[in-house]
């Protein structure tokens, strides 16, 4: 889209055989750029600016639907939130927020660059904001990769543990038993941890689970609801990364994230203070910050082009509108990414 | 104006000439890659009222099988296609919802009429970024394929409303298919959107103040400020839903913790904008037709241009009224309600407007104004139905009832789409340079009207009285009001046709129109039809578009013309102004 | 929007008080647009890197409900700088901060809104799952914390 932007208000002359007709055949002819419907080159600069700051209104009304959806889940679900944040890692989160800050200082640099006339100061700048938003995304692709390894990720996958076989850990049995009574004869499955889709369980159970089959999207398995009364007891003050107990490890580290980032995967599962539904932060997560990452991706295509078109020349003092536009585009990117940071990874 | 240009002769540069814009270029890479603004307006025409005719296509089979309770027509359509016959009923009625909404009435206005007239009307010579433009016009035709996509795919059957979670687990293949459609189009209505702001910002020609903008121009604006505002938030609420759908993440699934009614909070955050995006536009076309065939100046000009604005406005804080029975809580149910009434306001505002204007006007009951009085009849209905719609104790009653979908048939059809055929007719001869048959016009507007009335006012009756909407079956007492409701369907779609003939039939044998046809005032009128490529040879000036004072018939030119040495201000003796 | 001029201005594109660019046909003076000072932007990115720092320290700081309300704080004081500065929104079209701060306006109003309506409800809802639900949770993820319903 904002690709798309940028070539608009590149104003590329048009060739209109017709551009001298409208008797403003000087201004055009002192102004290669000046696209024929244009009168003045400032009354295109405006228009592509006030068309850039539209583009971005719809960029912040575009993120803003996620960031209701994560106002009204961290409303209802305060306690997923404070829990799960701390499986994030703060010191990758900050160095990025660092990276994407010096980079828009590079763009800005190259937006004063351009304006000058200066070339080469120019392109240094562009490739600078291009390695930040390189470095985000490698920060960004370990992240992820590690979560995902982790089990750390969104809806049914976030409950399955990584080897298929593994026993129903005994405090986990215990724990669920009293649902599991209430289900009258239904306990003997409690064991079935392979069973993946309510359809696929024994004929008779599968009956007895269609309505909540129903409920799930395509046969997932669901999940719903509050913790038990025995996890509820336990206070939210209490919770915490208790992986750190669970998974063995005894650096007794201030904050937790580094400590449960290192245990096996799906230590998270072994945690018996967690609390129902954290698969909801990270599904947020993951869609506000993967939508986000998307955005740097589009913006170092557009920053590439950028450099593409300045090595040819085409910026100078008289004609800088697509580096000033793509600035505006990649300075939303981090102000995006201002909110995201404390958001998700700062949460006390 | 300047008093030097006073007496030169205005009629000199609104002759057609042979190179207009249709004749500038040939080929069909030269319409394909087009930036004219006009060409693209005319491409859009052509899609939309393709998307029209088949959204109505949907709409007869849906009345056709309602004829009779039970499995009327659907039995040998569910047997094809191996379905049952009530799916293939929610798949009809969900396609003739989606593709009347999202490929027809929301860029019918705007960007079908608003493309061509937009720049015209404001003396600009194309859009601010024409590339822009050409691309939003290709993002619709993607959107289109990926409805056809999903028809291919199986189809989808979740309602036009693609409420979670029947969305999030139909077995409908083409649901994807058809959400990526409808997230495509809204960029499309995007960038739209954000060209008319920027244009009308930044490319008004000296003279034209805000305030001598006609004013369809200030209701394609205040549209546009919610198209830009509005449809980023259906955008990530599509996306949101195909990532629900696909990867199962549990936002909107309630089994999940998620939070089903947050879906319909997102989807009416835009729709209900949207309901205006449809109408708003509507009203400014019919601002137009009711002053340029009552040959007389608008009244309140002011006052409906502000009340286009706030209806922009407060259409951002009323969408809770879609969701009374949706889980929603009281204090928001009464709040939104509240506010929901408040809309009223400006919208009548605008009715008593066009009905004072028309008010010892010199009226010419041409087809374009004959569809502008059908508009301000309906539009009364419709509206006022809605008060009814709003009051939170009635909606109760009422809702998911065929009031509902009479109430919004009266809005999105009787008066968006009915004012869009009166602009499309008002500014034919603008567009193709040819003058339909007059007559077979005010004959289809008879039909038009009758049979919509007869379709849709049979269905208040049927709602009040319990009649629920999206069923292909019903008890035997509701029958009678069906069989009325689809024999007005079928008058109503003989109307279309016969409209569709005769305007088909001008561009081969239609008379040649003359500029300014209809005695309007604005810029439009002042250049040749059809416009020539670049729009303006010279500059235009601009005055009180809405002043007739100065508008004779010329029979040389079998048209009207703009003629200011019949203007008293620039006369030393004054001769009485001739309204015509 | 109406007080924005009629017609375009002369060369001098941006409005506000500040220095503008002069006409220069050629040369390192653009011809469009505002020059903002090498200093202001270093010193704009100093300071969003001092307030990350700050909002970082203050996660480790118990201080209850506030510690949310501070970071979203310094959040919107970081990106306001960015908005100000980097973006040169200070010295732009009014116009153009009209539209970047409505839209704010309008997100603001739409989380209102839902937040308002989702937390009156919230106490009604169901607190743990019902039995089928739980039972399939049973099934397919023994380890995960399964609600029952307890109303």
């Amino acid at each position: 889209m904002s690709t798309v932007d940028a070539n608009q208000a590149s104003g590329a002359p048009v060739p209109h055989s017709h551009a001298v007709d409208h008797g403003h055949g000087g201004e055009h002819a002192k102004h290669p750029f000046l696209a024929h419907h244009f009168e003045t080159p400032a009354q295109q600069f405006d228009s592509s600016k006030l068309g850039m700051w539209l583009f971005l209104a719809t960029e912040v009304l575009f993120f803003g639907g996620l960031f209701v959806a994560y106002a009204v889940l961290r409303n209802r679900f305060p306690e997923v939130f404070s829990y799960a944040s701390h499986y994030l890692s703060t010191t990758m989160g900050g160095i990025n927020t660092c990276v994407l800050i010096v980079s828009s200082l590079t763009m800005a640099s190259a937006v004063y660059f351009a304006q000058r006339s200066r070339k080469r100061a120019m392109l240094v700048c562009l490739w600078l904001t291009m390695a930040g938003a390189a470095a985000f995304m490698v920060i960004k692709y370990f992240e992820y990769t590690h979560k995902i390894h982790e089990h750390l990720v969104w809806g049914s996958t976030f409950y399955v543990p990584p080897d298929h076989e593994i026993a129903v850990i005994e405090g986990s049995h215990e724990i669920a038993a009293p649902a599991a009574v209430a289900q009258g004869g239904a306990s003997s499955h409690a064991t079935a941890a392979t069973s993946h889709a309510a359809s696929t369980s024994t004929d008779s159970v599968g009956e007895v689970l269609a309505p909540a089959a129903m409920l799930a999207a395509g046969g997932s398995p669901s999940f719903v609801g509050a913790p038990l009364t025995e996890l509820s007891a336990v206070k939210p003050a209490s919770r915490g990364p208790l992986g750190v107990a669970l998974s063995g490890s005894t650096d007794a580290a201030p904050h937790g994230s580094e400590t449960i980032a290192e245990g096996h995967p799906s230590a998270h599962l072994e945690d018996a203070t967690m609390p129902a539904n954290v698969h909801l932060f990270f599904a947020v997560y993951y869609a506000m910050t993967g939508l986000h990452g998307v955005h740097v991706l589009v913006g170092m295509v557009v920053i590439g082009m950028l450099i593409y078109r300045g090595m040819r020349g085409d910026f100078n003092s008289n004609f800088y509108t697509p580096v000033d536009l793509v600035g505006l585009y990649w300075h939303i990117v981090d102000l995006i990414w201002i909110f995201l940071f404390p958001l998700f990874y700062l949460i006390h | 104006m300047t008093t030097l240009e006073a007496h030169k002769p205005e009629t000199l540069d609104i002759h057609a000439s042979s190179d207009n814009y249709l004749t500038h270029s040939k080929g069909f890479i030269s319409w394909a890659c087009t930036l004219d603004h006009k060409r693209i307006g005319v491409m859009y025409l052509v899609g939309v009222l393709g998307a029209f005719f088949v959204g109505g296509i949907f709409a007869i089979l849906v009345r056709t099988e309602l004829l009779a309770p039970g499995p009327t027509i659907v039995g040998p359509f569910a047997k094809w296609m191996g379905m049952d016959p009530a799916d293939v009923y929610n798949q009809w009625f969900t396609l003739h919802g989606a593709i009347m909404v999202f490929l027809v009435i929301i860029p019918s206005i705007p960007a079908a009429l608003g493309n061509f007239i937009l720049p015209v009307m404001l003396g600009a010579k194309d859009v601010a970024f024409p590339k822009l433009n050409l691309f939003s016009f290709y993002l619709w035709v993607i959107g289109a394929l990926m409805a056809v996509l999903s028809l291919l795919m199986g189809g989808f059957d979740t309602g036009w409303t693609f409420y979670t979670p029947y969305s999030t687990t139909s077995p409908a293949g083409g649901v994807i298919p058809i959400v990526a459609g409808a997230f495509i189009l809204g960029f499309s209505s995007i960038f739209t959107g954000m060209n008319f702001i920027v244009t009308i910002h930044k490319l008004r020609p000296p003279g034209m103040t805000w305030f001598k903008m006609p004013l369809f121009l200030w209701a394609i604006y205040s549209t546009a400020i919610i198209q830009v505002l509005a449809t980023p938030v259906l955008a990530i609420t599509l996306l949101l839903l195909i990532i629900e759908r696909t990867v199962n993440i549990g936002i909107f699934n309630p089994s999940m913790g998620g939070d089903p009614v947050l879906y319909q909070h997102f989807f009416w955050f835009y729709s209900h904008p949207a309901v205006y995006i449809m109408i708003v536009p509507a009203m400014g076309i019919v601002s137009e037709l009711i002053s340029v065939h009552s040959h007389r100046h608008i009244f309140g000009y002011r006052f409906i241009a502000f009340s286009s604005v706030a209806i922009a406005m407060f259409s951002f804080i009323v969408w809770g009224h879609h969701m009374f029975t949706s889980g929603q809580s009281a204090l928001m149910n009464t709040i939104f309600s509240a506010i929901s009434f408040s809309v009223g306001i400006p919208s009548a505002v605008k009715v008593f407007n066009w009905t004072i204007t028309l008010y010892k006007g010199n009226i010419s009951l041409n087809t374009p104004m004959l569809y502008g009085l059908a508009f301000l009849f309906l539009f009364t209905i419709g509206g006022l139905t809605g008060l009814h719609l709003a009051t939170l104790s009635v909606d109760v009653h009422l809702h998911d009832t065929y009031f509902v979908v009479a109430h919004f048939h009266y809005v999105m059809m009787g008066s968006a789409l009915i004012a869009m055929i009166g602009g499309l007719h008002h500014w034919w001869p603008k567009i193709t340079g040819r003058m339909y048959n007059e007559n077979w016009g005010r004959f289809a507007w008879v039909l038009v009207f009758v049979g919509f009335n007869v379709t849709f006012f049979t269905q208040f009756m049927l709602g009040s009285q319990g009649m629920p909407r999206r069923y292909y079956d019903y008890l035997p007492e509701f029958q009678t009001y069906h069989v009325i409701s689809t024999v007005g369907s079928y008058i109503m779609s003989v109307g279309f046709f016969i409209t569709a003939g005769y305007l088909l039939a001008s561009l081969v044998n239609g008379k040649r129109a003359p500029a300014n046809p209809w005695g309007g005032r604005s810029l439009e009128w002042q250049c040749p039809s059809p416009p020539p490529h670049d729009n303006f040879k010279t500059p235009p000036r601009v005055g009180d578009c809405y002043d007739f004072s100065i508008v004779r018939w010329s029979d040389e030119e079998n048209g009207y013309v703009v003629d200011r040495s019949l203007d008293p201000s620039l006369r030393e003796n004054p001769t009485p102004a001739k309204g015509h | 929007m109406s007080h924005e001029p009629h017609s375009p201005p002369p060369i001098e594109a941006a409005a506000g008080g500040h220095a503008h660019a002069a006409v220069h046909p050629a040369g390192d003076q653009p011809l469009v647009g505002h020059l903002v000072p090498m200093t202001t932007l270093v010193v704009t990115a100093c300071a969003l890197l001092v307030l990350t720092c700050i909002t970082v320290a203050v996660r480790y700081m118990d201080i209850g409900e506030f510690n949310i309300y501070i970071a979203l704080g310094i959040a919107v004081i970081k990106a306001s700088l960015v908005a100000l500065f980097f973006m040169h929104l200070r010295w732009d079209r009014p116009f153009n901060m009209i539209v970047f701060f409505g839209c704010v306006l309008f997100v603001v109003l739409m989380m209102g809104f839902c937040l308002m309506d989702t937390s009156q409800y919230r106490h009604e809802q169901i607190n743990g799952n019902p039995p089928l639900v739980a039972e399939t949770l049973l099934q397919n993820a023994p380890n995960a914390p399964v609600g029952r319903f307890d109303q």
